[in-house]
């Protein structure tokens, strides 16, 4: 029976709610194990989970240097969408899309998916057929994709300024409808419960401090909790890719580690229900359910580990918001924060087996890891298991900037911080 | 961020454009050795400390200056002309996202 249910609540109100479980247990880690997966957060949860459910390998550590959610997962401004170019990246995210569709029932945890669309808007003729052209691109392959008038968009979001005098009047858009939200921290928790019940350990305030070698083999890790073995040891570590791969090592990487802002508002009414990307700028922003509305814009554009942001491109991301809304002028800001992205030359991540043996690793998530996190977890959890990648994730190698296989799906060319 | 273009003194990061990793090589430009085009392109130091990186100081002099910066605070240990070695073809960051 399900973990969570309308009897399981009604069960434990009757009984004071004295004996729900805790959604993952604090175990200590053990000497070794088949799979280590380096990193707590939402890639390296799903992956264990997946690890677990599709493939029956159970002995599994993901270890976690600070608390669970305290890294990108907990920190993206949580917009789910598959509306890209190249078909090596549609086919990707819309399989993380079906992946979502099903994902409250599949970890019987709420995660609120809310599949509110995503409108990109365009500002000229020329950008109106660009996004023609991934609208087509798009349905080719089987996504959902349509281009809406001013009309049908001032209809949807009539708080936004679609008139001609606006600084870059709006002249269409391209909507993804199956597009959407989800809460982050349910899906780190979904996921981490989902688990743990399966036997996977979740070490948290455990951070790498080294690894373990036998020659070029990667055998396990040392750790601020003593020193772990695995057969298997694989990195999801996002925007720390840079720092934890040079304890192995390897100093030079086809990734860069920016920093990128988020912003939430004060909450108000319901005004805008749908995620609205802006096209003349860097500037995307949703409503959350609490009412707040949830923005951000581009990185701060240099290489920093710092997680926190500076004040131009604060300056910049109001403005932008302002361009488009005129009359949020007096919303004031309730907090903003900032997460690490590793970086990518093409913009497109890596889940491969590698670099060295015994390794695996899963990174360069650019600013979209959120929306990835199932499709990502479950290809990489079949790149553990197996030893080879899933059909979906083939394209994503480490090499393929060597062998000019790259997947760059806005043509930036080799300047991460444009992607 | 303030960096001291070493010909127009402390600026505010906004007149910079970044250039990024200043520790690469740019083969000559007949080479065929296809290791170090590859290096050159895409692969980068990304320390979490101090970064030897490149910054054109295109809303002022030009002027392409090497950086010193700690990437956990920010705080900028040197500058200097970049000079020589480097010439990268990183572009002002006019392209519109979406």
């Amino acid at each position: 029976m399900a973990e969570y249910s309308a009897f399981s609540l009604l069960k434990n109100a009757l009984s004071g709610n004295q004996d729900w479980k805790p959604a993952w247990r604090k175990p200590d880690p053990k000497a070794s194990y088949d799979v280590i997966v380096i990193g707590g957060g939402g890639h390296g949860l799903s992956t264990a989970y997946y690890l677990a459910k599709e493939h029956g390998i159970t002995n599994v550590a993901v270890l976690e240097k600070g608390w669970l959610g305290s890294g990108n997962v907990g920190r993206n401004t949580t917009a789910v969408r598959s509306n890209y170019l190249l078909p090596s990246n549609t086919r990707f995210y819309e399989h993380s899309m079906k992946l979502w569709e099903n994902l409250s029932h599949d970890l019987n945890y709420n995660v609120m998916f809310s599949q509110r669309g995503c409108l990109n808007l365009a500002h000229t003729p020329a950008q109106f057929d660009d996004y023609a052209r991934r609208g087509n691109a798009m349905r080719h392959l089987g996504v959902d994709a349509e281009l809406m008038t001013v009309d049908q968009i001032k209809r949807l979001v009539p708080v936004l300024d679609v008139s001609g005098s606006a600084r870059f009047p709006v002249i269409g858009g391209l909507m993804q409808r199956r597009a959407g939200s989800a809460r982050h921290d349910a899906v780190a928790w979904g996921y981490a419960r989902g688990a743990d019940r399966r036997g996977v350990d979740i070490i948290e305030n455990c951070e790498v401090t080294g690894f373990l070698r036998d020659g070029d083999r990667i055998t396990g890790v040392s750790t601020t909790r003593g020193e772990i073995r695995a057969r298997k040891v694989a990195l999801a570590v996002a925007g720390s890719t840079g720092r934890v791969i040079q304890l192995a090592g390897i100093d030079k990487m086809p990734i860069e580690s920016h920093v990128l802002q988020a912003f939430v508002s004060e909450s108000l009414k319901p005004i805008i229900d749908t995620i609205l990307t802006f096209g003349m700028g860097h500037f995307y922003i949703s409503q959350s359910d609490k009412g707040g509305l949830v923005y951000g814009g581009d990185l701060d554009g240099y290489n920093s580990y710092a997680q926190r942001g500076s004040l131009p491109i604060v300056d910049e991301v109001m403005s932008e918001m302002l361009a488009l809304f005129p009359g949020l002028a007096r919303v004031r800001m309730l907090r903003s924060w900032g997460g690490l992205c590793d970086m990518t030359m093409d913009g497109s991540p890596i889940i491969t087996t590698g670099p060295l043996p015994g390794m695996y690793l899963n990174c360069g998530w650019c600013y979209g890891g959120f929306k990835a996190t199932p499709a990502s977890g479950l290809c990489f959890a079949w790149t553990i298991a197996k030893d080879e990648p899933h059909e979906l994730n083939a394209p994503f190698t480490l090499d393929r900037f060597y062998r000019g296989l790259v997947i760059d799906d806005k043509g930036q060319g080799a300047t991460p911080r444009l992607h | 961020m303030l960096i001291t273009c070493p010909y127009c003194g402390p600026r505010d990061v906004i007149e910079f454009t970044y250039q990024g990793d200043g520790n690469r090589e740019r083969p000559q430009p007949a080479s065929q050795d296809i290791d170090a085009w590859n290096a050159y392109v895409y692969d980068r130091l990304n320390p979490a400390g101090d970064h030897n990186e490149i910054w054109q100081h295109s809303g002022g002099c030009r002027a392409h200056v090497r950086v010193v910066r700690n990437t956990l605070t920010h705080d900028i240990s040197s500058t200097a002309f970049a000079h020589g070695g480097h010439k990268s073809a990183a572009r002002h960051r006019t392209e519109a996202k979406s």
